[in-house]
């Protein structure tokens, strides 16, 4: 098994946890603490921006680090605008088309905001773009919960390699990276610090690398 | 890693945790007005019934279906059982349909068991003869968390038919796992002979048992089972092991009462008792769609089952053993 999965022992270790984990070994952080709090501020103006002032926007984090994003976001949204955005957390491992290729996974929490989506512009948040499938799964979660007046996509880091016609809205940055490298999402919440690692795929299964393209995002 | 659910004693804490925070999560589909998930799509689920079953075979199609399982129906009335296929030729057949999971309701305890030999598919146990119940204790402990938080160190007492139970053996089992302290409480006629092997605590007085109790769970007299005489008449077996408003005064606060269906009104439980707010009887059976959901998810929804991954626990393993010997 390429991909180090969640053991049934930690359930609360939500899917895709552990992709960033392995060794440190020859990864070089291309982000920084920094680098990641000024990306978020400059995608928190851009959705005021675009939206003409976020009042109908609903921020949705995908599961897990994607949701820490989207909370950041809402944050950085309230102290440019003085006003609160609602957000919540999506998690698509039903909605995966890779889930015949594992063992199931522990699912995790699902938590829309109050007013729900109905109507509403919702912003997906994610850590990495890589593959796009874990989009994919997402609208289709989406779908099912209600029918948003527009969707669009906000990512941290952008890798390229897509494999379905998806493109982000609002991109942290952009980084070149070849099918063998791997890129790790830290943050503070779950991880300790913030940083974006790139590095060689680690044999201990990085989710964002390696040459088993059906699984990743 | 473990392909089918036959028995309680089978899971180990890491498995059956992994099974209630699967259905914590997928409960909430429930109150979606979209009750449908695409994980199962392309799978089949059948559900083989040699017994009948009204709530238990709904609650299993209910939980396929809205994981979007294909479901078939098969009950021994009306095919070709009656005209005496024997349960391995049925087996085969389906087999042959291509079934990826099957549910089994048996009166012979241990068919579950047999039939997992045969079938490349997952096996869930949905009830044989007087022996388990998995599912039953799972929605049990589900709808026991939900009212009260972690099970660990919570008083639990099983009143009633012990001995022709599945329900009870199933549910001993899985709330030792969890931790719960587990009584057993019924007149001597209806314990079974080898109680003393089980990981709980036996009484014969419902009354000393009820003040200490978080849980009440009341079992129902089952009468189709019963033909020799377990006790005088059903108004003294009343009086002595039914739950009536006076009994539930007793209770602590914040206890809750339980009762897996169906019920027998005025005989084991009060109308008045089943009625209030207490009582979780309602929720059990909402319950049992979603911890049905979480164990077809686990057994069909990935590459192979998700449960039996970590270690087993050697202690809720050898208790299984020795239950399966007075089975």
């Amino acid at each position: 098994m390429v991909n180090a999965a969640p053991t049934p022992a930690q359930p609360s270790a939500a899917p895709g946890d552990g992709r960033h984990g392995g060794h440190d070994g020859g990864h070089k952080a291309v982000l920084e603490a920094s680098d990641i709090r000024r990306a978020l501020t400059r995608i928190a103006h851009e959705i005021l921006e675009r939206t003409k002032g976020g009042g109908d926007v609903v921020l949705v984090g995908v599961q897990t680090r994607g949701v820490t994003l989207a909370r950041r976001l809402a944050e950085r949204i309230g102290e440019v605008e003085g006003t609160s955005v609602p957000w919540g957390s999506l998690d698509v491992t039903m909605y995966r088309d890779d889930l015949r290729l594992k063992p199931a996974r522990a699912l995790g929490r699902t938590e829309l905001p109050a007013g729900g989506i109905d109507g509403r512009v919702v912003v997906l948040v994610d850590d990495v773009l890589f593959s796009g499938r874990t989009v994919r799964a997402a609208l289709d979660a989406l779908s099912d919960l209600g029918r948003p007046r527009a969707v669009q996509l906000a990512i941290l880091v952008d890798r390229g390699h897509r494999e379905l016609p998806i493109r982000a809205d609002y991109v942290g940055k952009n980084l070149p990276t070849s099918i063998r490298e791997n890129v790790k999402v830290m943050l503070a919440e779950v991880d300790g610090h913030d940083a974006v690692l790139l590095g060689p795929a680690a044999a201990s299964g990085p989710r964002h690398g390696g040459g088993v393209r059906t699984e990743v995002k | 890693m473990k392909r089918h659910l036959l028995s309680a004693g089978d899971l180990g804490k890491d498995d059956a945790l992994l099974i209630l925070d699967t259905a914590e999560e997928l409960a909430q589909v429930a109150d979606r007005s979209i009750k449908k998930l695409p994980t199962l799509r392309g799978r089949t689920v059948v559900n083989l019934f040699f017994e009948d079953s009204t709530r238990t075979r709904i609650s299993f199609e209910a939980a396929a279906k809205r994981l979007s399982a294909d479901v078939i129906n098969f009950s021994a009335k009306g095919s070709s059982v009656s005209k005496g296929e024997s349960l391995k030729d049925t087996a085969l057949t389906l087999e042959a349909m291509g079934a990826d999971g099957v549910v089994v309701r048996h009166n012979a305890s241990g068919a579950p068991h047999r039939l997992a030999n045969w079938v490349h598919g997952s096996v869930v146990n949905a009830g044989d003869g007087t022996h388990e119940h998995p599912t039953q204790a799972l929605l049990d402990a589900f709808s026991m968390r939900r009212r009260l938080g972690n099970l660990e160190g919570r008083r639990v007492s099983i009143v009633g038919d012990i001995l022709h139970s599945r329900v009870a053996r199933s549910n001993v089992l899985l709330l030792h796992t969890l931790g719960a302290e587990v009584t057993v409480v019924a007149p001597p006629t209806l314990m079974p002979v080898a109680v003393d092997a089980w990981p709980c605590e036996v009484s014969y007085d419902l009354d000393a048992v009820i003040p200490k109790s978080d849980v009440v769970m009341m079992l129902r007299v089952q009468r189709e089972r019963m033909n020799a005489a377990y006790f005088p008449t059903v108004r003294e077996y009343s009086r002595r092991y039914g739950l009536n408003g006076d009994r539930m005064g007793r209770m602590p606060e914040d206890s809750i009462v339980m009762h897996p269906g169906p019920m027998n009104r005025g005989i084991e439980i009060a109308a008045e008792v089943a009625d209030s707010q207490r009582s979780t009887i309602v929720e059990q059976v909402a319950n049992g769609v979603t911890v049905r959901m979480a164990v077809l998810y686990l057994l069909l929804g990935g590459s192979e089952s998700a449960l039996g991954g970590a270690v087993p626990v050697p202690a809720t393993a050898s208790a299984a053993v020795s239950m399966e010997r007075d089975a």
